[in-house]
């Protein structure tokens, strides 16, 4: 549906006084420090200052530094984790929260609630449950007869166990999305389905899915870049350890500038990962927004 | 054998009484029109029908099986809705195609269906397009195209023609009686506008109040009215129901007074009507003729003139202030102002007694 418009319009400068106040404050707080930082990561800088240009000197650094690479591999493999099951899970809850009873608003709520709580709590909470000496999972794992699992010191459980931390934590504001995304669907179309003769499952693939279609896209890109700046699980749970298998590459950043104060080289770092975000969203981005083509209204 | 048979359904919402006791029986390929007010029950009863309700007493039979019971998809209707509720993400073929899939119909046989569907409706050029790239008329078609490939027992639709423009109705309302030629299926029609249900329906059932107030031919609703309700509902613009007292005398058949002193003589037999209680005397606007002043049965101040082409609405007050309507001929002089005589025809009135209910005229029975 477009809709020409007359394009005839003068060029009024005083509609930009109406954008100027949002405009200065967003060139201050973003554009500015996004400039900076990519000066910053062309330079040698530490913390007195000054610094000395290196051109692609920290780029060239980075290629060659197994410690970033293997952050860089991490943070891949958490982010796979946890946002197909995140997206999943959230989807269910969604499903089966999606009534209008006073019960499922109260549940609702309850699981909304650890959207709230700071990252810092929920390490804690999380600790509780993963240590293996007195944690609630050692116990129920002894009450079995089990030999306690070592969730954050065992290279192998310890990304798993910040996925299951993450999912825990960030599956209120996906239940939400979908949430809001299933009110949008007509009743009527589950009526036209029911005398359809559809089964509740074909229900859920043929209508419910495609109907959602957007809000699933919506769902994976947000969570893709947001995981793929995972930091406070890992440097609260297991300060990126043990030996490195839970350096994630944001922490390898915070690493970087704040405990060596390389900030030339975190800079360096920190555009390489945005880039890459970038990259993995448009990609998202375009894989999704070509198959949905021609969807329109009823 | 009988197509739909409701018998005693009755429906509430909590402590809301929709439907009270609603019987009803439909022949074989009959269309049935519900016609109501908003809030009558008529869509709630759609909707039991169709399965997408379920009533709290009553049993619903189709062609002889009992389906109350059943889940919508397996009850052998195909309903229209009111606002198509097609699938917007599938194409058209695959909107038509949906049901019958689910049916595990063959697939040829689908093929053949929806083609012959698409020919039908004359929407084969839209086959591959999606819902949301087409026109509302031409949406409307794909809806009825998606019931009429499962060749149900019985058609239900849901006010059809209301999401329509004025010029788009009346086409698809032509269209809907050539519909109803081809399939071999009763149908049931909800509407509010009376207009869809006289031209279409084989039978009108009128609903007001939770409850059916009749159900006959549309024109033995216009011409024998089963009460006041039905009376004022049917029929553009509404009958004029004017209070009326019961004049002593002799003689089979009644006569009133008005309001304002006028006495008509009408042909309704003086016996059976309630005795004392205030009677309503129910004039269609063409039982009311336009005279010269004085000449006619009583005198009246025309307070609005609707011109309509062949003939002329005149809305005329009495001495009492009642309204009454009037018909004349279409390049009638009359302005706003003018005193007129009424000539009401006492032979084709109506009188309606104090509870509502219809008593008719011998001339025209």
């Amino acid at each position: 549906m477009n809709v020409e418009r007359g394009v005839n319009v003068e060029r009024d400068w005083r509609g930009l006084l109406f954008v100027a106040p949002f405009l200065s404050l967003y060139s201050l707080i973003l554009i500015f420090p996004l400039v900076r930082g990519i000066w910053l990561s062309l330079h040698r800088v530490d913390l007195f200052g000054g610094g000395q240009f290196v051109g692609l000197g920290n780029y060239v650094r980075l290629a060659n530094d197994p410690v970033f690479a293997t952050s860089l591999g991490n943070t891949f493999l958490v982010t796979l984790m946890i946002v197909p099951v995140l997206t999943m899970l959230a989807l269910l809850l969604a499903l089966a929260l999606n009534n209008a009873g006073r019960g499922a608003a109260a549940v609702r709520g309850i699981f909304f609630s650890s959207a709230v709580l700071s990252v810092t709590i929920v390490t804690l909470i999380w600790r509780f449950v993963l240590a293996p000496d007195a944690g609630l999972l050692g116990e129920a794992w002894q009450a079995a007869g089990w030999q306690p699992l070592a969730f954050l010191s065992d290279p192998d459980l310890v990304l798993p166990a910040i996925a299951v931390t993450t999912i825990w934590w960030s599956l209120g504001l996906p239940m939400l999305l979908f949430l809001a995304g299933l009110q949008q669907i007509p009743g009527d179309m589950y009526e036209a389905a029911a005398l359809d003769n559809a089964s509740r499952w074909r229900t859920f693939r043929r209508i419910t899915v495609p109907s959602l279609r957007r809000t699933i896209v919506l769902v994976v890109m947000l969570q893709t870049a947001a995981q793929l700046q995972i930091f406070g699980q890992a440097q609260l749970l297991t300060g990126g350890g043990p030996s490195g298998a839970s350096r994630t590459a944001v922490l390898f950043l915070f690493e970087t500038a704040f405990g060596r104060w390389e900030l030339g080289y975190a800079s360096a770092a920190a555009e390489v990962l945005f880039l890459i975000i970038l990259g993995v969203t448009l990609t998202q981005y375009w894989a999704t927004g070509r198959a949905s083509g021609g969807q329109g209204g009823r | 054998m009988p197509s739909l048979e409701l018998s005693n359904v009755r429906k509430a919402y909590g402590e809301t009484l929709v439907l009270d006791d609603v019987s009803l029986t439909m022949e074989a390929k009959e269309f049935v029109a519900f016609l109501g007010p908003s809030g009558s029950g008529k869509s709630t009863l759609l909707r039991i029908i169709a399965g997408l309700e379920t009533a709290d007493a009553g049993e619903v039979r189709l062609e002889g099986e009992r389906i109350d019971g059943l889940p919508p998809g397996r009850r052998g209707v195909a309903m229209v809705f009111q606002h198509y509720a097609l699938y917007p993400h599938m194409t058209v073929r695959e909107n038509m195609a949906f049901g019958l899939r689910n049916a595990k119909v063959p697939k040829d046989e689908i093929e053949r269906r929806v083609a012959e569907a698409a020919r039908v409706l004359e929407i084969e050029a839209q086959l591959d397009k999606k819902p949301g790239q087409m026109s509302g008329g031409q949406r409307q078609r794909v809806a009825i195209g998606r019931a009429i490939v499962k060749n149900p027992k019985l058609f239900l639709l849901d006010e059809p023609l209301s999401n329509l423009d004025a010029a788009l109705r009346m086409r698809t309302r032509v269209e809907l009686a050539q519909l109803r030629q081809r399939v071999d299926a009763a149908l049931i029609m909800v509407t509010h506008d009376q207009a869809e249900a006289m031209t279409l329906a084989d039978r009108i059932v009128v609903m007001n109040d939770r409850r059916i107030q009749q159900v006959g031919p549309p024109m033995e609703i216009y011409a024998r009215p089963a009460n006041a309700f039905v009376a004022r509902f049917v029929g553009s613009p509404a009958m004029t129901l004017a209070p009326a007292a019961l004049v002593a005398g002799e003689g089979g058949f009644a006569r009133v007074r008005l309001g304002d002193g006028a006495e008509v003589e009408t042909r309704v037999r003086r016996e059976g009507l309630p005795a004392g209680g205030l009677l309503q005397l129910g004039l269609r606007p063409e039982m009311v003729a336009v005279a010269a002043p004085g000449a006619g049965t009583t005198d009246a101040k025309v307070e609005l003139l609707e011109r309509l082409g062949e003939r002329t609405l005149v809305y005329g007050v009495l001495a009492d202030g009642l309204e009454v309507i009037a018909q004349d001929v279409g390049d009638s002089r009359l302005q706003v102002g003018d005193k007129v005589g009424l000539k009401m025809d006492g032979a084709a009135a109506h009188l309606f007694g104090p509870d509502g209910a219809a008593f008719h005229s011998e001339a025209r029975a």
